[in-house]
């Protein structure tokens, strides 16, 4: 009996992603360039966050032809966004043999009340979360990986940082809970208890967690793995820097010895200047990605 | 004590460490060459085969890798299997080269098409769960190399001499069993040597 798209192949293939960098490309050029540098999978888009943000209007699934040069120009895997909701965007991507599909908010949502049944589907997701609410929301749903939300496109970290802590923090607290006050801790994160209760009883998330949302340096990777990702998404990092083949490389082994400063200082002379970022007091309410998603 | 370590360039490190301790080995992540000394044998995990060859070379992993092999035991899974073959399909050339093989990557298609199913592994055993996600398979292999496992007449495990590979993934299961044929593996190694 062979059995495709179960939960431990689904979240087993983001296990092989650990330790790696997932590239956001906007064509086959650019996957190229992001394979031969080492990164684990690329994200196929129309155009990455920062130019999201910068056109406005509303951002949907990418032109499947982009998704399609993409798809036959490397041999690791590609992943491709669909709009928080949209059930054909998703079965498009799966029919056309996507590898993942992020449920993202980068994209304008389809529906503001729900996510995908993504337990449904042969094809694994990942989606954002800023909480451990919303982490194991998304898990309930069937996702099999999950990054922080982050504030994408801004090259400022802090977003990614104060998501990531406050999963970790919360998943703490979980674990040193009584099992009788659980249920009142579903109630008050809005999870599922037996989410909850999965992640007592194996002190972690039941998936793998990227880092996502204004990773601009390498010294940004390696801090998002020391606050306890299993690995990174660059989006406009790369691309959008002075030299991106070097840029990539150097992402790359920060987030493999996040711990060697010799090297992450070794690896950061010399990049050019990184993308130029955006403080996010300054983001008007309504540009905050982040906010969407439920 | 046995002490076995994992290449950690990337990948699924952690799940080859707490099975490899399971089977009451000590375990330990590989991230730098010198780490290898110590060692009475290496698992190479699933992951990203162009991703770590990157950083194999990156970090002169090759040569010692190789040295290392040619006196201890070696097992990869999947990328792992890939990093191991002397030959891989529709490429002019392979990583380590130490199983007299030629194996195809993504053989059995995309991530939708990953799959788990029952397996018989000869000195291993019956009703295995293999893994596979996006797995490599092997397409042939020389007359050194012992079949161990095939599915749908595809091979999907072999050995050749302390050499040992599969396809799938053993450390995503509970199933220790392959886990602990290599603990042996090793463990005769170290006595002959000793």
């Amino acid at each position: 009996m062979l059995k495709t798209g179960t939960e431990r192949v689904k979240r087993g293939m983001a296990e092989m992603q650990k330790g790696g960098v997932i590239m956001d490309v906007v064509n086959a050029e650019q996957a190229r360039i992001a394979e031969a540098a080492g990164a684990v999978a690329v994200m196929a888009l129309e155009r990455v966050p920062s130019d999201i943000r910068a056109a406005g209007g509303v951002a949907r699934m990418a032109d499947p032809t982009i998704t399609e040069e993409v798809l036959n120009a490397v041999s690791i895997p590609v992943m491709a966004k669909a709009r928080i909701g949209h059930i054909v965007e998703a079965r498009v991507l799966e029919a056309m043999g996507v590898d993942y599909i992020d449920e993202s908010e980068v994209l304008t949502p389809a529906d503001e009340v729900f996510h995908l049944l993504k337990s449904d589907y042969t094809v694994p997701f990942v989606c954002g979360a800023r909480d451990l609410g919303e982490a194991a929301r998304r898990i309930g749903e069937g996702a099999s990986m999950l990054r922080t939300k982050g504030e994408p496109g801004t090259g400022n970290i802090v977003e990614a940082v104060r998501h990531m802590r406050m999963i970790q923090g919360q998943i703490r607290k979980v674990v040193a809970m009584s099992e009788d006050e659980l249920m009142t801790e579903a109630k008050n994160l809005g999870a599922p208890f037996e989410v909850l209760l999965q992640i007592k009883k194996a002190g972690k998330l039941p998936v793998v967690n990227f880092a996502a949302g204004g990773v601009a340096t390498p010294a940004d990777a390696a801090l998002m793995m020391q606050l306890g990702a299993d690995g990174v998404f660059v989006g406009s990092g790369v691309f959008k820097s002075e030299n991106p083949e070097k840029f990539a490389r150097a992402i790359v082994e920060a987030t493999t010895h996040y711990q060697d400063y010799k090297l992450i200082a070794e690896l950061s002379k010399g990049l050019g200047s990184a993308m130029k970022g955006i403080d996010i007091s300054t983001l008007n309410p309504a540009d905050r990605m982040q906010e969407r998603g439920w | 004590m046995l002490k076995i370590g994992v290449l950690a360039l990337q990948g699924a490190v952690r799940e080859h460490i707490q099975a490899l301790e399971s089977c009451g080995v000590q375990a330990t992540a590989v991230k730098r060459v010198e780490e290898l000394a110590e060692l009475d044998g290496l698992v190479m995990p699933g992951g990203e085969s162009t991703a770590m060859r990157r950083l194999i070379d990156k970090y002169g992993f090759l040569e010692p890798l190789k040295e290392f092999a040619k006196q201890k035991p070696v097992f990869g899974t999947c990328a792992g299997l890939i990093l191991m073959a002397k030959r891989i399909q529709g490429q002019d050339s392979a990583h380590l080269e130490l199983i007299d093989m030629t194996v195809e990557r993504n053989a059995f298609g995309r991530q939708v098409d990953s799959f788990e199913a029952e397996l018989m592994i000869h000195g291993v055993g019956e009703d295995y769960t293999g893994v596979f996600i996006r797995a490599p398979f092997i397409v042939e292999v020389g007359p050194e190399v012992e079949i161990l496992s095939k599915h749908n007449d595809r091979i999907v495990a072999a050995k050749q001499g302390h050499f040992l590979c599969a396809a799938f993934h053993p450390e995503l299961t509970d199933d220790y069993r392959l886990h602990q044929y290599f603990v042996k593996m090793v463990q005769t190694s170290k006595e002959v040597v000793a």
